[in-house]
């Protein structure tokens, strides 16, 4: 969300009379690739399913109707809420809200501490925080995984140095799942932060700390208000990736830890799928993530320049 | 008293970042060198699961998959870098024109779709036009997500390159064509090439949208250390983690470079 | 009258970098003090060690006898207008005047009021609700200045405010400026690269080069009795002239001028042998009651004045300025002219 942003004032227009031919491409890839299948999608969702995998094409209202509602084993008891989807993403989101805000507490002191450094070793500690994010998720995943098994190195040292006596089963909770959000994503929170803060204007803390206000004081009334672009651009990175991550739930957690991502994941596996059910989770995730797009796209109209 | 850039405690979280980043990382990439064929012990220093990569009984199936893989990426990185190039000219230097804003949100679309939802709606629409899964539907899927992310490093340095250099070149008798080709796209380079570097490891990451439209038997590295994995981390898996993890590395070493020679020339 | 700011062998080091060397100087209560040089020479350095921006590396600095070297920059009761203001630009105007005394824990009623008077004083009460980016420049320095008075300070540190304004609001702001040190009778220290600034505005000037205080003293004593080369050349423009030093008795001395006339003028210096005298260019008169002959080279017409350039007969050039008056006759290039000396218009410096 970082760049050249539309509302910039284009400059010069050399290439006025070429705008369609050169935007064609991606009008048409994006167009038929993206836009047709998340629209068709929407028309699936309201599709019946057949049995073993795909679509029957009478509409119905069914696939939310499962979602939201539980009609007893028969389908004919009067209408009850339906927890069991609603707690998923009732999970999801909090579990995506406590990485975001995890990912912040680490994540901004770190960017703060490295926009801070002399020009010359900046550039290390900046590079240091960029290689894990451009590591493979997969592989960084699967090596948490390795670290935090029982019989891992993480229990191993912690056996070591006397401060268990048995091993912490930590993978398959809620907490693995936690952890690997967290490291998944932190360097999504580092990075725009860092932009905020380089281009910060120290200045004007030292205005505050001459107007009496102290480290923390500057802190919070000051420094905070100005970076925030920056901290909200991080935090809307790392939550909603979060929020549809399949990765970590699935190879840190358990059955009890299921996330919006596996719950779609299973739908389209094998002749227990039910495609219209997966699609109408997959749009009600979308209309989380588009309204959070919206807080922020009204945070970002707002913010002083 | 130490400034206003100071705070206490700054240093030490971000110590405490990189050990997370870092620990898991490390401890894959030594424990590949693990003689033991018991992942939990250690047996002394060997390269033997880096043989088994290239030799071992799955040595065909990675193999292969990192074939898909490789080729895979370096397609839909040069095709999505062309098509962001255009695009990124028609932003930059097309002057305002009607459909700006909603060719800006198309173009980064795929950024504001979480991933499994643009992997459930390509898998419906790739089942409905009747187009069977495999290497095929892989890659026009990747061309697409691919997009922005080289569009922004593409359109942000031409946002950087002053229109006075080609109205230079107009004015020594150059063409349109002639300026693009001997003044903008040279100082496009850096930029193009980030963009490009940034699509290929994309697309070389990609696990979730490739596991939907993969189809039966086709497999990509990410989705068949996947596999792989569901049975049981086996340290051929930490050598091949190890050996991309070193990809990485190089690819990052690489962007730096290029960035920081295109930040000398204007 | 009590002093303010007492500072004693200030010095400062980054790395093996000396910013100051053992500065010392104290500046009166209600004084409109000025650190004046070019870029480089430690006088944003010393401002930045009165604020507490910067830590001394040894030394002392006192305000009202209390030692303030290793408080925090909160804890001094010192404020500064930044050079590019610094206004918080996501608080309000009347919340950036208000921010010192709400730091201060003054309740937001009392707050409020008297960052509405400090509005009141710098004219901008009709702004108070507009966010810093929607003034202009000159408004915008104006927050700045009621910002940093607004929680009384003992001591308004001014860090090169006007560079950032056009000419004409310089000229204005620099009225406006003194007339707010006399109402507040607060003690400033202004720090400027602008020598004309510095002289009409300043009580007193502290002429700053290399880290090091080279002259203090009022505008006119800077002027007129610059200790050394640098100053006499820094302040206004100056012919140097290579002399010989014969004798030096108290605070005059007797030199030899190129050509061999002999003059007796102010001297700052205490030694005898080579020297240089300082004349400005509008001390000399073409004259037949010459100490020094010349021969003219160019002359430029500048309007209000002439200015004839020349050397003298040993080759060293000079310059001076008349006075564009009816009846003075333009002299010829190549023209041999006599040069006379006013009485107390050149003065021999210590280097």
């Amino acid at each position: 969300m970082a760049g050249p942003g539309p509302d910039r004032p284009p400059g010069d227009a050399t290439y006025r009379d070429l705008v369609r031919p050169l935007l064609l491409p991606s009008w048409l890839v994006i167009g038929i690739l993206m836009v047709l299948p998340v629209a068709l999608m929407a028309v699936y969702s309201f599709l019946t399913k057949e049995f073993r995998g795909g679509v029957i094409w009478d509409f119905t209202l069914a696939a939310y109707d499962q979602f939201f509602l539980d009609r007893g084993l028969f389908g004919d008891d009067p209408p009850r809420i339906e927890w069991t989807y609603i707690s998923i993403f009732w999970r999801s989101i909090w579990q995506a809200g406590l990485a975001t805000l995890l990912c912040l507490l680490i994540g901004f002191p770190t960017a703060w501490f490295i926009a801070t450094r002399p020009a010359r070793t900046r550039g290390l500690w900046l590079f240091l925080i960029t290689i894990p994010y451009w590591v493979n998720l997969l592989i960084r995943t699967v090596s948490l995984r390795f670290l935090l098994r029982d019989q891992g190195p993480l229990n191993g040292a912690l056996q070591w140095l006397g401060l268990l006596d048995s091993p912490l089963s930590i993978i398959n909770t809620n907490l693995a799942v936690q952890i690997g959000l967290f490291y998944s994503y932190l360097p999504f929170m580092v990075l725009p932060i860092y932009a905020a803060v380089e281009r910060y204007n120290f200045a004007l803390s030292e205005a505050a700390a001459d107007l009496y206000a102290n480290r923390w004081a500057t802190l919070r009334e000051v420094v905070l208000p100005v970076v925030k672009p920056g901290i909200v651009a991080g935090c809307i990175l790392v939550f909603i990736p979060s929020l549809g991550a399949f990765l970590a739930p699935d190879l840190l957690g358990g059955a009890k830890t299921f996330m919006i991502g596996s719950l779609i994941d299973e739908q389209f596996r094998g002749s227990q799928g039910n495609w219209p059910f997966g699609a109408a989770a997959a749009m009600i995730l979308m209309s989380l993530v588009l309204i959070v797009l919206l807080i922020y796209a009204r945070s970002q109209g707002r913010a002083p320049r | 008293m130490k400034g206003v850039r100071h705070y206490p405690g700054f240093l030490p979280l971000t110590i405490v970042c990189l050990v997370v980043l870092y620990t898991p990382l490390i401890v894959v990439a030594v424990y590949s060198f693990n003689a033991s064929t018991s992942i939990t012990s250690w047996g002394g220093f060997s390269l033997r699961w880096y043989g088994e990569v290239f030799t071992g009984r799955e040595a065909t199936r990675f193999g292969q998959a990192a074939w898909n893989s490789i080729t895979i990426a370096l397609m839909a990185a040069t095709t999505a870098t062309v098509i962001a190039t255009a695009a990124a000219l028609a932003m930059v230097r097309g002057g305002p024109f009607r459909g700006r804003q909603a060719s800006f949100a198309l173009i980064n679309l795929p950024l504001m779709v979480p991933e499994i939802v643009i992997a459930v709606a390509t898998l419906i629409f790739f089942s409905t036009i009747g187009l069977k899964t495999g290497y095929l539907t892989i890659l026009l899927a990747h061309i697409t997500f691919c997009i922005p992310f080289a569009y922004l490093p593409i359109a942000a340095r031409l946002e950087g390159i002053e229109g006075t250099y080609e109205q230079a070149a107009r004015d020594l008798y150059a063409t349109r064509a002639q300026a693009f080709r001997l003044i903008l796209l040279p100082l496009m380079v850096p930029g193009i090439v980030s963009g490009w570097l940034l699509a290929f490891i994309i697309s070389l990451d990609d696990f979730i949208i490739t596991n939907f439209v993969k189809g039966a038997g086709m497999e990509t590295l990410p989705t068949a250390i996947f596999g792989s994995v569901k049975q049981g981390i086996k340290p051929n898996i930490m050598a091949i983690s190890t050996l991309m993890l070193l990809v990485s590395v190089l690819f990052v070493t690489a962007a730096y470079l290029i960035n920081r020679r295109g930040r000398q020339t204007p | 009258m009590s002093t303010a700011v007492d500072i004693r062998d200030a010095v400062k080091r980054y790395g093996p970098v000396t910013a100051l060397h053992g500065v010392s100087l104290t500046i009166a209560d209600n004084e409109f003090f000025t650190l004046l040089g070019p870029s480089g020479c430690g006088k944003t350095t010393l401002l930045r060690l009165i604020a507490g921006f910067e830590e001394i590396t040894s030394g002392e600095i006192r305000l009202f006898g209390q030692d303030i070297a290793r408080l925090e920059p909160h804890q001094r009761p010192v404020n500064t207008v930044f050079q590019q203001y610094a206004l918080f630009p996501h608080m309000s105007v009347i919340d950036n005047v208000a921010f010192g005394l709400k730091m201060k824990g003054v309740d937001p009623a009392t707050r409020r009021a008297r960052a509405g008077r400090m509005l009141e004083m710098v004219h901008l009460s009709q702004f108070a609700d507009r966010l810093p980016a929607q003034l202009s420049g000159g408004q915008q320095q104006r927050v700045a200045l009621a910002r940093a008075l607004a929680p009384q300070p003992r001591v308004l540190l001014l860090d090169e405010p006007l560079s950032a304004l056009d000419l004409k609001l310089r000229q204005a702001m620099r009225v406006e400026l003194k007339q707010l040190q006399e109402e507040t009778g607060i003690t400033f220290i202004f720090v400027t690269h602008d020598q004309e600034e510095a002289l009409t505005m300043s009580d007193r000037i502290a002429v700053m080069s290399a880290g090091r205080v080279q002259q203090i003293g009022t505008a006119r004593e800077i002027y007129e009795a610059p200790v050394n080369r640098f100053v006499a050349d820094f302040i206004g423009e100056t012919n140097l002239l290579q002399v010989t030093v014969e004798e030096v008795s108290e605070d005059r001395a007797t030199v030899v001028l190129p050509g061999g006339h002999r003059i007796t003028c102010p001297s700052a210096s205490s030694s005898t042998g080579l020297h240089h005298l300082s004349i400005r260019p509008e001390r000399l008169m073409i004259s037949d009651d010459a100490d020094l002959t010349a021969t003219v080279e160019r002359v430029v017409y500048l309007g209000t004045d002439l200015q004839v350039i020349a050397h003298l007969d040993g080759g060293q050039p000079i310059t001076l300025r008349l006075q564009n008056a009816a009846r003075v006759a333009l002299p010829e290039p190549g023209q041999r002219i006599g040069l006379h000396l006013e009485e107390g218009g050149a003065r021999l410096l210590a280097d």
